[in-house]
């Protein structure tokens, strides 16, 4: 006899196999996945049928009641979905902020009217969510924002602005902290957690242009707009609590999102030996080589970590220490190996567009420039810094001003 | 690969731990040290050692070992770093038990194993003749004669060379610079001479000179002019415990340094709630772990007898000794004008870590190393 869980595992595995196109398994480029929304685009039939197959299964959200258009599915059953997906390489049908991070939070802290109103749509993949934490004068220090939720009777009256909203351009609704207390004793207690309509009067996003070019931030203004109170998620003033936890969601979000991006890996070792012929040992050959030798062997140890880490979390061991460094150290590393790509290649990797440079070469331009975004975004290194220093060395608390 | 212990070298390791805290402390190296005592270990904890089973961990069954592995032997090895523990665990069983496990005639190995294994005698491995390791440039010869062969040059930095039962001596046999062969050379030899050179570690360390000294042919380890190869494994044995131990003397500094942060009150605070400084402390966190999964993949190719041993050891010892740098330096600037005293054991540690660190290759020599490696295997 084959347990329920064998039979769920074997059912699965015979639908996914049949109802899987094969050209939707695999690693996507950059831009092959699919965003659910109002707008949603696809480039191709299989990637509709595939979206629209696991639409009707209810497995945009397997975990999820199926009262709000979830799957229904047990823990154990959604593990064994994840874990054949993985096994056959199916990609995820869509890309949906609103199901990673915002839907288990409504699920957990969000009103029964909330639930049926807010869910079921999500999980038809007719909404695309966009998210609104920081601001141009809270970055770091998150909790010190200013966009105001002012109440006016039955709604609340949103002013501010925010910024690095990942497609705020493209997106329909947006869950958004706002200050809904300005005289709290503590900047973090008077923060709440809202979701609005970005077609609403008074809200304009504006693509944010970085130094390597065109990107899928936004900024995102409120001129005067009705946030109806029924879109406060959670207690008034109680906004920072859902926050923590949405981040923590949108660690296991990005990791799902990183399974299936194709990695823009460029191999240091060979680019350097096809721009400094191995033959020629002028000095700054030598010198060059020898930071590309460092940074190479930096690499493998950092790769060795992360085998290390999983090791011991499947062995039970705490992990706590080992993760704490991981985001820091990868974007310190490919910070270090860009730089030393652009000193390696002289003006070909400073191209910025044309018949001049080659493809690899404008690539490496980019990576080279957006590499600055990313010590910065998702929790600078400082703040990072902060984080090993306060969580796993357990040094004491700064006097004052410092980032907590 | 497994970049963890398992739950025998998790045991190994406490057990190691509480040894060497209980039987050779800190205090004991400063004592050892304050009456320059030139064998630079206690025969007694080195004979409780070998009790213990841990000088044959490494060899095969067959040999009279426990075929315990190196992953074993590792954590011995960062057990003795973290309390600056000293033994001939390193000379006379890692290398140049190697030496006579991989080359070694059944003779000699008959002759040496069992004894070294036991304690009742030691070797010691004499390959270095410059400042700097560098085992292929070895300039000791050895000219064949009509009775075997002739022995005249220099060694130094002979790791628990002074009052050794012998040394296994790499020696230039031809041409070429790769044309080395190892004698084993027992105490009492006419011609041999032995120096102690005082390093800032105060362990047994020697100089010792070769001069018209006779061996026979039965005293020739492995094949004429093919020394080399066995050398380089005998060597990346060594440089894997000797990152093993650097880690653990770092790890336990680190831990004396948070200590000492979160203790020593500047300014009516703390000093380590200066961000200034935890920031520094955090970089040094990150380096000690980039640096331990490096070394148990060094430890894990070892056992594994993998192609890629030699590159995976010149990684651990490399980026073993450059976390070295900036741990053992920061301890004392952490410290402050107490961590340049003598009386504080921040000043042991930090002199023992540049010892092991220069020892059989520094980070700058294995950077090169680990990357030549690296290229050939792909």
């Amino acid at each position: 006899m084959m347990s329920s869980i064998e039979a769920f595992r074997a059912d699965t595995c015979a639908w996914l196999e049949a109802n899987c196109p094969a050209s939707q398994r695999g690693p996507a480029r950059d831009g092959e996945l699919v965003w659910g929304g109002s707008r949603v685009e696809f480039l191709n039939e299989d990637q509709r049928l595939w979206f629209e197959r696991m639409r009707e299964r209810g497995w945009f959200c397997p975990d999820w009641p199926t009262a709000y258009g979830g799957g229904g599915l047990s823990p154990e059953e959604d593990a064994v979905l994840q874990q054949e997906m993985k096994r056959l390489k199916c990609r995820p049908p869509q890309i949906n902020l609103g199901i990673w991070m915002l839907g288990p939070v409504l699920l957990e802290y969000g009103t029964e009217e909330q639930k049926q109103r807010l869910l079921p749509p999500m999980a038809r993949g007719e909404v695309r969510w966009c998210q609104g934490f920081s601001e141009p004068n809270a970055g770091s220090d998150l909790a010190s924002l200013r966009t105001a939720a002012v109440d006016a009777g039955d709604h609340f009256v949103v002013n501010g602005s925010k910024i690095w909203t990942s497609y705020g351009d493209k997106s329909d609704w947006m869950y958004c902290l706002v200050r809904t207390d300005p005289q709290a004793a503590k900047k973090q207690e008077g923060i709440s957690l809202v979701v609005l309509d970005m077609h609403a009067e008074g809200v304009e996003a504006r693509p944010i242009d970085l130094i390597s070019g065109k990107s899928a931030f936004c900024e995102v203004f409120f001129d005067n707009v009705k946030v109806p109170k029924d879109n406060l998620i959670g207690p008034l003033n109680g906004g920072w609590t859902l926050a923590k936890r949405l981040l923590q969601h949108e660690r296991s979000a990005m990791s799902k999102f990183g399974d299936f991006c194709l990695p823009n890996h460029f191999d240091l070792m060979e680019i350097v030996n096809r721009y400094l012929p191995p033959d020629r040992q002028t000095p700054s050959d030598i010198a060059l080589r020898a930071r590309a030798q460092s940074l190479a062997l930096d690499e493998q140890a950092y790769n060795l970590t992360v085998q290390r880490m999983g090791q011991q979390a499947r062995a039970g061991q705490d992990v706590s220490g080992i993760a704490a460094i991981m985001k820091l150290v990868h974007t310190e590393q490919e910070k270090q190996k860009f730089e030393l790509l652009v000193d390696v290649m002289g003006h070909r990797a400073l191209g910025w567009e044309g018949d001049e440079f080659g493809e690899q070469e404008l690539a490496i331009s980019k990576a080279w420039l957006l590499s600055y975004t990313q010590t910065i975004s998702g929790g600078s290194s400082e703040v990072q810094l902060n984080v090993i220093a306060k969580r796993v060395l357990q040094l004491p608390d700064a006097p004052k001003g410092g980032a907590q | 690969m497994s970049l963890i212990y398992n739950e025998e070298q998790r045991m190994l390791l406490d057990t190691a731990q509480e040894f060497f805290a209980e039987r050779s402390p800190v205090s004991a190296l400063r004592a050892l040290r304050d009456r320059g005592d030139e064998l630079g270990f206690e025969p007694a904890v080195w004979q409780e050692m070998t009790e213990l089973g841990w000088s044959a961990i490494p060899f095969p069954e067959n040999l009279g070992g426990l075929a315990f592995g190196y992953t074993g032997m590792g954590a011995v090895f960062e057990s003795a770093g973290r309390h600056l523990s000293a033994s001939p665990l390193l000379s006379s069983i890692v290398l140049c038990g190697s030496v006579l496990e991989l080359g070694g005639s059944e003779p000699q190995q008959e002759q040496w194993l069992g004894e070294l294994i036991t304690g009742s005698k030691r070797l010691a491995l004499a390959v270095d003749e410059g400042a700097r390791h560098a085992p292929d440039q070895v300039s000791l010869s050895a000219v064949p004669t009509d009775t075997g062969f002739q022995l005249d040059g220099q060694k130094v930095m002979v790791v628990d060379g002074l009052q050794a039962d012998g040394w296994i001596v790499a020696a230039c046999t031809g041409q070429t610079a790769d044309a080395i062969s190892l004698f084993i050379v027992p105490a009492g030899t006419v011609g041999v001479e032995v120096q102690p050179q005082r390093l800032i570690d105060a362990r047994n360390t020697a100089r010792v000179s070769f001069t018209h000294v006779q061996v026979a042919p039965e005293q020739l380890i492995g094949e004429l002019d093919r020394g080399a190869a066995i050398l380089e494994r005998a060597l990346d044995r060594g440089r894997a415990c000797l990152a093993a131990e650097l880690q653990g003397a770092c790890e336990s500094l680190f831990q004396t340094t948070l200590e000492y942060l979160r203790t020593r009150v500047q300014f009516d605070v703390p000093i380590g709630s200066f961000q200034a400084l935890q920031h520094r402390a955090a970089w040094m966190h990150v380096e000690l772990e980039l640096a331990r999964s490096s070394l148990m993949a060094a430890l894990a190719a070892l056992d594994a007898d993998d192609a890629q041993a030699a590159q995976r050891v010149s990684l651990a010892k490399w980026k073993v000794g450059q976390m070295a740098d900036r741990v053992s330096g920061e301890a004392i600037q952490m410290h402050g004008g107490i961590g340049v005293t003598d009386e504080l054991d921040v000043g042991l540690y930090f002199k023992r870590i540049r010892v092991l660190q220069a020892l059989l290759g520094d980070a700058d020599y294995h950077l090169a190393r680990g990357y030549q490696d690296n290229r050939s295997s792909h």
